[in-house]
């Protein structure tokens, strides 16, 4: 048998979602990000809402997220990407409202619009990729990097009494009476990604059950940001991120 | 005989808003216009037209929400006072970027930082030269009663759409705080959302298989493609200063000297014309209506028959320098201006322009 053979349509057992676009993504390899789009992408497709979904995308490597997933955007100001997303369920109570938003974006200068979106209970999804390092601006300190992580403004690690402890941001979303699902997943292995779009795809239908706000946080890697292999991240990842960021979720209801 | 009904400025503007079709209301509380958001939360409109009312966190979260709204092409608004509106600054640019429709009330007070919660004009700048970053314009609508602040609404939505661009109403403490008869225009439905897909393509309606995805975005890392984007704008900007220019001209036809006084300034400078009168001086008032577009070629075109012209603000003289543009050195432009909330009697504006004649 000739490859030609075996590669055709009915033979294939698994195909890039048609609501992730062709467009080559921009991410660094070994970057979380690309899978995580995908996993939005295939949820999005399984669940038969891309008519109905629309996203906002941050400021940060992920403000192209509009070039890969292939439903209507909107680009926030940097922060203010539930501001756009309360606004647009309120407006749009059918449809799916999600925000993409990195560690900088959301835990440093979008902590206010976070904090109240999730407080008022927006029946939206918020996609938190905490990766503790600023990507695009060249891998400056976030609010959620480690004690001792080297960054580009914190050159000698960080120092608890320069520069603060890290925000456990996703710990606090998980206390306020708005939300309904707040869970801590990654995507460094086959099984953890299946487990993210497990959560991905409840947090949608939570919204569409009105349940109030779903929150999932995705610990991820910045292998660029970090200096190392995509292979060293996933490893530095799971060895020094997991016992600040535990998998799991903080709660469901 | 049209229902009138005595009421503030600003209550003025809440009422509009549900009349004219507005999909949502987004604030936060500051003096002196918190008056809109109560009266709103009062009426409940969401039981009636279904318009939505929120109380944000911050004036930074409400522009924002402003920016989701606006995306969806719905008819969205917010208002607040000075300090609310320094805040708004990176949203209003990120709106006009993404050239997107909204509508943005500010009742001035007296600044700058918290200043005071009694009237200023000291926002003109703010409002028409930008305030945010990049190179960008607002319509710009200056209501002198609370008639105006009601059927400013309307208007700055049309203006608004008509564009695809921020409008902002620059009102006043006074304009806002006063009680003045009000007449209720007809009610006007809300677009549907089959007329916004039609009336707004490009908005975030969810995209259908019969169309390529809407994407609202300011940013475009292409030079070539960032340069065309800030001409496009320009040529918006240009064909507002062709088309939406709006003033009032009070006994300026056989003028030899011009006040120019826009909001509640325009006002008193009204009985200030009537003393001159009196006393044969021809003096006349130019009342802007859109602070940008200015009336540029109105007082072009007047220049030739007067001898002088004076701004007149409750500010150090802002719009003081469109005037002396549109001017260009032809005539003596002079200036007259009390702050801190202290509103000048027309005695005095008349007694700082013949000061200004005689000097």
């Amino acid at each position: 048998m000739d490859v030609k053979d075996i590669i055709k349509p009915e033979n294939r057992v698994y195909s890039k979602s048609p609501v992730l676009t062709s467009t080559i993504m921009h991410y660094c390899p070994g970057c979380s990000h690309g899978t995580v789009h995908k996993l939005i992408a295939e949820v999005i497709e399984e669940m038969g809402i891309q008519e109905e979904t629309i996203g906002i995308s941050p400021v940060g490597c992920a403000v192209f997220a509009y070039n890969y997933i292939d439903i209507d955007w909107q680009q926030a100001a940097h922060g203010r990407a539930p501001a756009l997303a309360t606004a647009t369920k309120r407006l749009h109570p059918e449809k799916y409202v999600f925000t993409y938003q990195g560690d900088g974006d959301l835990a440093s200068i979008g902590t206010a619009e976070i904090m109240h979106a999730c407080n008022r209970g927006e029946n939206i999804v918020v996609i938190f990729i905490n990766n503790a390092i600023y990507g695009m601006t060249g891998g400056q300190m976030a609010p959620t990097t480690l004690i001792g992580m080297k960054t580009a403004t914190s050159p000698y690690g960080r120092d608890p009494k320069l520069h603060g402890q890290p925000l456990k941001i996703t710990n606090l979303i998980a206390q306020l009476d708005g939300t309904c699902y707040v869970t801590r997943q990654s995507v460094q292995t086959a099984a953890a990604a299946r487990k993210t779009k497990r959560a991905i795809k409840k947090a949608f239908e939570n919204s569409a059950l009105g349940k109030g706000t779903s929150f999932v946080e995705v610990v991820s890697t910045c292998n660029s940001g970090w200096k190392l292999s995509p292979v060293k991240a996933n490893e530095w990842m799971v060895e020094n991120m997991f016992p600040e960021y535990p998998i799991g979720d903080l709660k469901d209801r | 005989m049209a229902e009138q009904i005595l009421m503030k400025g600003n209550e003025a503007i809440a009422h509009a808003a549900i009349r004219c079709g507005c999909d949502g209301y987004f604030g936060y509380p500051i003096t002196p216009q918190s008056e809109v958001m109560e009266t709103l939360m009062d009426e409940q409109p969401w039981e009636t037209t279904g318009m939505v009312v929120l109380q944000a966190e911050s004036e930074t979260s409400s522009i924002n929400m402003l920016y989701g709204g606006a995306s969806c092409g719905k008819k969205v608004m917010t208002s607040s006072s000075s300090p609310g509106l320094s805040l708004m600054c990176e949203g209003l640019s990120y709106l006009a970027g993404a050239e997107l429709p909204c509508l943005v009330v500010n009742v001035v007070r007296g600044g700058p930082g918290l200043g005071t919660i009694q009237p200023g004009q000291g926002d003109y700048f703010q409002a028409c030269k930008g305030g945010g970053h990049g190179d960008y314009k607002m319509i710009v609508l200056a209501p002198s009663s609370a008639q105006e602040m009601y059927d400013f609404v309307d208007l700055g939505f049309e203006l608004a759409f008509k564009y695809r661009n921020p409008a902002m109403i620059l009102a006043d403490g006074v304009v806002g705080q006063m009680m003045e008869k009000v007449e209720l225009r007809p009610m006007k439905p809300r677009w549907t959302n089959e007329e916004i897909i039609k009336k707004m393509p490009w908005a975030t309606t969810g995209k259908t298989s019969d169309r390529k995805q809407n994407v609202i975005t300011s940013l475009a890392l292409d030079a070539a493609v960032h340069e065309r984007l800030n001409h496009t704008l320009i040529e918006k900007y240009k064909k507002m200063e062709d088309e939406d220019v709006r003033f009032e001209s009070i006994q300026c036809e056989d003028a030899e000297h011009v006040i120019v006084a826009y909001g509640c300034m325009s006002r008193i400078c009204e009985s200030t014309i009537e003393m001159a009168r009196k006393e044969g001086i021809k003096l006349g008032l130019l009342r802007p209506i859109t602070l940008f577009p200015f009336p540029t070629k109105e007082i072009d075109r007047m220049v030739p028959q007067l001898k002088s012209m004076m701004s007149v603000e409750l500010s150090t003289g802002q719009m003081l320098e469109d005037v002396k543009l549109a001017v260009n050195g032809r005539l003596p432009v002079n200036f007259f201006g009390r702050l801190g909330g202290i509103v000048p009697s027309p005695e005095e504006v008349f007694e700082a322009f013949k000061k200004s004649i005689n000097k």
